[in-house]
């Protein structure tokens, strides 16, 4: 078997995958290896033709092919190395990947330390159990979007949309734009799951039905989707059957979420936190096994780009610091919890001494949405360390609260942080 | 006659909710905008809304068969259905390079439409 080593590998080249690779290489690590399935770098931008990447790092508005350029091209001249249409069966025992391709064969990969940058997948139908009959017709959005934007296949001509997340939203506005149909976006929820300006610019601007607190409770259709029930819900999120109709269309798309991607971290044994579906994660995006780090997507579902980026930046910089110094003294490590209208945070634990060294950054999201001043605050066992006013908390956007060095004295000895966020 | 109008402003990923209290396309007054750009969103959403269009043109003989594309600037947002069914009839030869303009002054808009990435030829070798 073929045999490589590297210093620091990173698997997936997507936009975690690029920015922990040139950030690595940016802090010493010799040489860098990138591990990508398929056969071009950036991941899902190739296919995210829209703008609106890079506001936050670049200060521009970008197309997500443009946000991949700029970070390829970062990583190239950072003589960061690619591998492409390699897929990664296994991480074995320290840091070695096994690895395959169809001109090399199996191959292993032998790395100081490592970055998952795998991103995550669609929510698919299996997991939804709408009733009725398997026609075709049925897509996650993003497949959708795949079909449309790269390979230059429509996939209907009439569509209906489940779920409001970004990608249901921007494919609708897509949809429209390409000459097809859409007859409507049905959210079970009693708010649309993706960011406001996208329901301005991509429903509300093109006329597209949204109906809220509805759902589809049964595919209709014998070779292809001929017409779907639809029915408003009670506060339970439960189908009225007296509101139940039929809505006539052909092809059916899901935008109901999005789950890391950790087959490769479950199966090396990487411990998961049940509620992210994400490697737990410390300060430096590093998972509970030395030497690997996580970052982007594979740890928990971002809002935007230009937050995946950043986090890889700061995983694949600890990855050269590991590589360079060799394991930290582990240090005591405590837990960071989700406290009153938290559903989650990440980091989900944290050294204290570290904050000596440099701040950090705690990012969670809501429960329930607070459409009024609210306060997002940190707590020591129970003592308030921080407290940030907001105008308003939505489960749709992630909230970060930084902890500054200054604070280090005061969770030196604290058994547990806790983040709560309630009305002000 | 004064009336109020409820606006969520797009520029940035905030999505402000702003109380506006507008006479025709006049702004009298703004409440809610995080920031500037807020108000200048409003102002502008009265008297020429515009967008950023992107969708995608055809490419022959290139590693894939369509490149996706932008205008350069905001379009007329009355524009945009119109910009896209022209689109759909441009077919470009493979090289194509990023930010070649794809139409010129699209429908006199005095905005060109550009490509947001390079598509080589299906015969190179190119990575990425």
């Amino acid at each position: 078997m073929r045999s490589l080593s590297c210093d620091v590998a990173v698997i997936g080249s997507g936009p975690a995958g690029l920015a922990a690779a040139y950030g690595a290489r940016e802090r010493g690590a010799e040489k860098v290896l990138v591990v990508e399935r398929g056969g071009e770098l950036g991941g899902i931008l190739p296919q995210c033709i829209h703008n609106g990447f890079g506001l936050e790092i670049f200060k521009e508005d970008l197309t997500g092919p443009e946000y991949a350029t700029r970070w390829m091209r970062r990583a190239c001249d950072a003589d960061v190395e690619f591998l492409t249409e390699t897929m990664v069966l296994e991480i074995g025992e320290s840091r070695t990947l096994v690895a395959t391709n169809e001109r090399q064969g199996l191959m292993c990969i032998r790395a100081e330390a490592l970055v998952l940058t795998m991103g995550c997948r669609e929510r698919p139908r299996g997991a939804l159990a709408i009733p009725g009959s398997r026609p075709a017709g049925i897509y996650t959005a993003g497949t959708a979007q795949r079909l449309i934007n790269i390979e230059g296949y429509m996939p209907g001509e009439r569509f209906v949309i489940l779920g409001s997340g970004d990608i249901g939203m921007i494919m609708a506005r897509h949809l429209v734009l390409e000459g097809a149909h859409v007859a409507g976006m049905f959210e079970i929820l009693p708010h649309v799951s993706g960011l406001r300006r996208n329901l301005v610019q991509c429903i509300l601007d093109f006329d597209i039905p949204l109906h809220l607190s509805a759902t589809v409770t049964e595919v209709r259709g014998r070779q292809r989707v001929e017409s779907l029930m639809v029915s408003e819900v009670d506060g339970e999120g439960c189908p009225l059957p007296e509101t139940e109709r039929e809505v006539p269309c052909d092809t059916l798309l899901l935008s109901v979420g999005l789950i890391p991607e950790n087959e490769l971290s479950r199966q090396a044994g990487i411990p998961i936190d049940p509620v992210t579906g994400g490697p737990y994660v410390d300060e430096d995006n590093a998972t509970r096994v030395p030497g690997i780090y996580a970052a982007g997507n594979v740890v928990h579902v971002y809002d935007l780009v230009d937050q995946v980026t950043r986090s890889a930046l700061r995983a694949g910089r600890r990855a050269a610091d590991h590589v360079r110094r060799g394991p930290e003294p582990a240090g005591r490590r405590i837990a960071v919890e989700a406290g009153e209208n938290v559903r989650h945070v990440v980091p989900q634990h944290v050294h204290p001494q570290a904050l000596e060294q440099h701040p950090f950054t705690l990012e969670f999201r809501v429960r329930a949405p607070l459409e009024c001043a609210v306060y997002a605050r940190v707590h020591a066992d129970g003592e308030t360390l921080v407290s940030r006013r907001l105008r308003y908390a939505r489960p749709s956007e992630m909230i970060a609260v930084t902890l500054k060095p200054d604070l280090a004295s005061r969770i030196a000895e604290a058994e547990t942080l806790k983040v709560a966020c309630a009305h002000a | 006659m004064a009336e109020r109008r409820e606006f969520i402003c797009i520029t940035c990923p905030v999505g402000c909710t702003l109380q506006a209290v507008v006479e025709g396309d006049e702004l009298i007054d703004v409440e809610g905008a995080g920031c500037r750009r807020g108000i200048e969103f409003v102002r502008e959403e009265l008297t020429d809304p515009r967008r950023t269009l992107t969708t995608t043109v055809q490419v022959e003989g290139g590693t894939l068969p369509l490149v996706p594309v932008r205008s350069e600037a905001p379009l007329p947002k009355e524009h945009l259905l119109e910009v896209a069914r022209a689109l759909r009839e441009v077919v470009l030869s493979a090289p194509v390079a990023q930010h070649q303009v794809v139409l010129e002054d699209a429908l006199g808009s005095g905005v060109d439409i550009i490509t947001s990435r390079g598509i080589p030829r299906e015969d190179s070798n190119t990575l990425g």
